[in-house]
This record gives C-alpha cells, structure tokens and sequence, in this order.
C-alpha cells in the first residue's frame, strides 16, 4: 500500500452516512474510492453539481459535465446542478459537511497554505478559501514531507488560505489534531514510530503516552 | 421583447478593444467558444476578464489570452494555464486573483444593485489587504465590493427569441449569474428554439437581462 492509498484509507474512515462531502483535486479525490459499501455519501464538486461518480467509459463523455479538476464524470440518480453562486452558498453557508483539501504547509496552529509559492507557482486559490472559510469539517489530506522537508512547520512561510485553522491532518505517517494547545498527535500509521513522526515534523507535536496504530479500514 | 439574432462577427464588433468582459465557463466548460473565436479573428486587444479561470492553452478563455487579446484577469484560478503564468510573471497580463465563491457573489451583488458583500472568506489572508473587515455579531468579514462588466459573453443551453435561457449540468456555472452584471449581455446557445418552447419553471435567465442572441453557426 503506497502513501496516498494510506491517506485515502484513513481519510475515508471520517466518512458518516447522509454527508455531503466535497473532495479537492489530487489526493484528496482518492478518498471516492474508500467509501463504504451501503454508505450513502453525496459528493459535491465547486462547479455546480451534487451526486456524481467515476468517470465515464470513453466515448460515453458528456462535454457538460466535469469535475472541478476539469475531468469528465458522470451524474448519479438523484443528482443536482445548480450555478457557481449556489455552489458556493453551499460551501461557505456551511452546508458541507467535510471537505478534504490538500496542503503546501501547515502550521502549529492548524493553519492552512495551499495556494501559491511565491515567485514559483501562482496557481491561484479556487474555491480553497471558501471551503476552509465555511465547510463544518476540513480534513487536510497531504504527505507528511515534500522534497524532505516537513510540510508541518512552527510557523507558515508560504501565504495562508485562511485564519481558519483545520479539523484534522491526514498523512501517510500519522492523524494529527489542531488544538487549542497545539498539534496533538492522534495515530501512527502501522510501522511508524513516534520518534519517526516527530523526526519528520516541523512543529512541535503534543505526543500521548500511547499513541495507538492508524485504522486503514472499518472494523 | 423579441430579439433577433446576431452573427458571432457582429457580436464581436461591438466588444470594443479594453472593455471589461466576463465570459461564463468553467475550464472552458459552458464557455461561449463561438464568440471567443470571433473575437481572436477580430484581433480584440486589451480586454479585462472575469471569469472563473483561463481553462487551458486554446480552450475557451485560453485562446484570448494565446492570442493576446487579453491585458488583465480576474479569476479564482489560472493553475491550468501555463501561458497565463508566464505572461503574469513577465508582467505582460494583470492578474487580481479572487476566491472563487467571493467572485461568484461579487459579481451577483453587481447585478442585483447591492453595495458589496460581506464574507469570512479571505480574513487574515493577502485577499484582505486594502479591504475593510467588519465584525458582526463576533465574526469577522470582509467588505467586498461588487463587479460589473461592459460585456458578459454567455454560453447557454437553449434559447429563445426572448432570450430565456436554459443551461445544462456543469455548464451553468458563472453565466446565470453574470447575465445580471454586464450592460450588454450576448448569449451563445446550444439551441435556439421558438418562444413558448421553454417552460416558465424552466427558465433559468429571464430574457429581459438579454441584449443579444447568436445566431446559429452555419
């Protein structure tokens, strides 16, 4: 099992029935493929739709019906669209209930940077300020370092998302919760020490005295 | 009430070179690409756009920018676009960037004659610098101002004579909302079929925001 597959697995465990969840491009949009069998999730995509799924079998694309990250899908039974500005409404009116982002950094207090390097990569923040500004939960999907460097750093460097600080950070080493205290360290992943986790963190961590292994699937 | 339709050329001829021009699409999704290629012919130079993103290099908003018809943006997004990159940095094209759900209803308040609107979106971020922060009821947000357009170039479903207008799936994304924003308004549409053929419940923009339909390509 790779990194990713490790966070979506985890990830997917935040999942309860009935949810509206919106899933951000890249990692994040791994976690579709954990959900539950019999689990009733809607997803949501920016652009304008509720309840879609996988991509279509080639030649059966509808050139209407993308997802955020500009990939073809395909409506489910059920399904809504509607425009940008209800679209967000949704998102910033708190409607959502999860949204999974990924992240360029994160800091001690929870908060989140995931838009742009500055003088390297402008990508621009999309609905990434809406969704941590108004979603219940963010989850913040993300390998634990980028080119050995922490992403979990004391203090951001890069500009942030939002002064929201995010509800939870998956990655492929460990769960970690934003508190009032600091980073509290949840989970390990299976084969992960603590002294790992710490090793390849940039903030401080607040470390239980038993940290327990990482679920990768319900029990 | 009743319009008659224009050709994508005349349509382009009266965006004029430096006008304020939102154009509805989602990476080039429910982009009116009939007019955007009308006015790459026309040599349309010194537009502002407002839009969601700049979709990719020659698709939907991506050929104005190839085509340098373009000298300032303002979208949510332009990580798909290298070439919009790449002007950006070499300062060949302005870029405000806005949080997507912000634009949306920035561009709602300027058609629905509100002063601005207030949003958690943005505080504490470089998207508040210059910008005034109210705290209401223990929350803080941000004032932000409406957005209105010379042009909004809109890519509809159907159409009728009237200019009601119907959209489809992903496509609606920005157009509904732009055709309230822009003092002349020219829609595209899949179809155009005869007054009546579009249900009341149906209408998703009511022809009265209309100026001008495109006729059909021949």
């Amino acid at each position: 099992m790779d990194a990713k597959e490790i966070i979506a697995r985890r990830v997917a465990l935040e999942l309860r029935d009935g949810m509206l969840v919106n899933l951000g491009i890249g990692l994040p949009t791994l976690v579709a493929r954990f959900i539950p069998q019999g689990m009733s999730v809607a997803m949501q995509s920016e652009n304008g739709l509720i309840g879609f799924s996988a991509p279509p079998p080639d030649g059966m694309e509808n050139r209407d019906l993308i997802d955020a990250g500009g990939g073809f899908i395909m409506s489910l039974p059920g399904a809504a669209s509607f425009d940008s500005a209800t679209s967000f409404a949704l998102i910033r009116g708190g409607h959502v209930d999860m949204a999974v982002l990924g992240a360029l950094q994160i800091d001690a207090a929870g908060h989140l940077a995931s838009w742009m390097i500055p003088g390297k990569f402008t990508p621009g923040m999309g609905g990434a300020m809406d969704l941590v500004a108004g979603a219940k939960r963010v989850i913040i999907a993300m390998q634990h370092v980028a080119k050995g460097e922490p992403k979990i750093v004391e203090t951001l460097t890069l500009p942030p998302t939002a002064a929201r600080r995010v509800s939870l950070i998956v990655t492929e080493l460990a769960v970690i919760e934003p508190t009032d205290e600091g980073l509290a360290l949840r989970e390990r992943a299976p084969g992960v020490s603590v002294a790992d986790i710490v090793a390849s963190t940039g903030a401080r961590l607040i470390v239980p005295e038993v940290t327990p292994e990482m679920p990768l699937c319900r029990d | 009430m009743r319009k008659s339709a224009i050709t994508v050329e005349a349509a382009a001829a009266l965006v004029f070179d430096g006008a304020r021009v939102m154009i509805g699409g989602f990476l080039g999704v429910g982009s009116p690409d009939r007019l955007i290629d009308a006015l790459v012919a026309r040599g349309a130079r010194a537009l502002t756009i407002i839009g969601n993103d700049t979709a990719y290099p020659n698709v939907g908003v991506g050929r104005l920018i190839e085509a340098g018809c373009v000298a300032r943006v303002e979208v949510s997004h332009i990580g798909t676009n290298p070439t919009t990159q790449r002007l950006m940095s070499a300062g060949a094209i302005d870029m405000e960037l806005i949080p997507q759900g912000t634009l949306a209803e920035r561009i709602r308040a300027g058609g629905a004659g509100l002063g601005g609107v207030l949003t958690p979106t943005g505080v504490g971020t470089v998207v508040a610098q210059g910008k005034q922060v109210i705290e209401i009821d223990g929350a803080n947000f941000l004032i932000e101002k409406p957005l209105r357009a010379d042009f909004a170039l809109l890519r509809a479903h159907e159409a009728d004579y009237y200019g009601n207008l119907t959209y489809r799936l992903t496509a609606a994304n920005f157009n509904p909302v732009m055709a309230f924003a822009a003092d002349c308004v020219i829609v595209e549409a899949n179809e155009i079929v005869p007054v009546g053929v579009i249900p009341p419940d149906a209408v998703r923009t009511p022809g009265v925001l209309v100026t001008h339909i495109v006729g059909r390509a021949r």
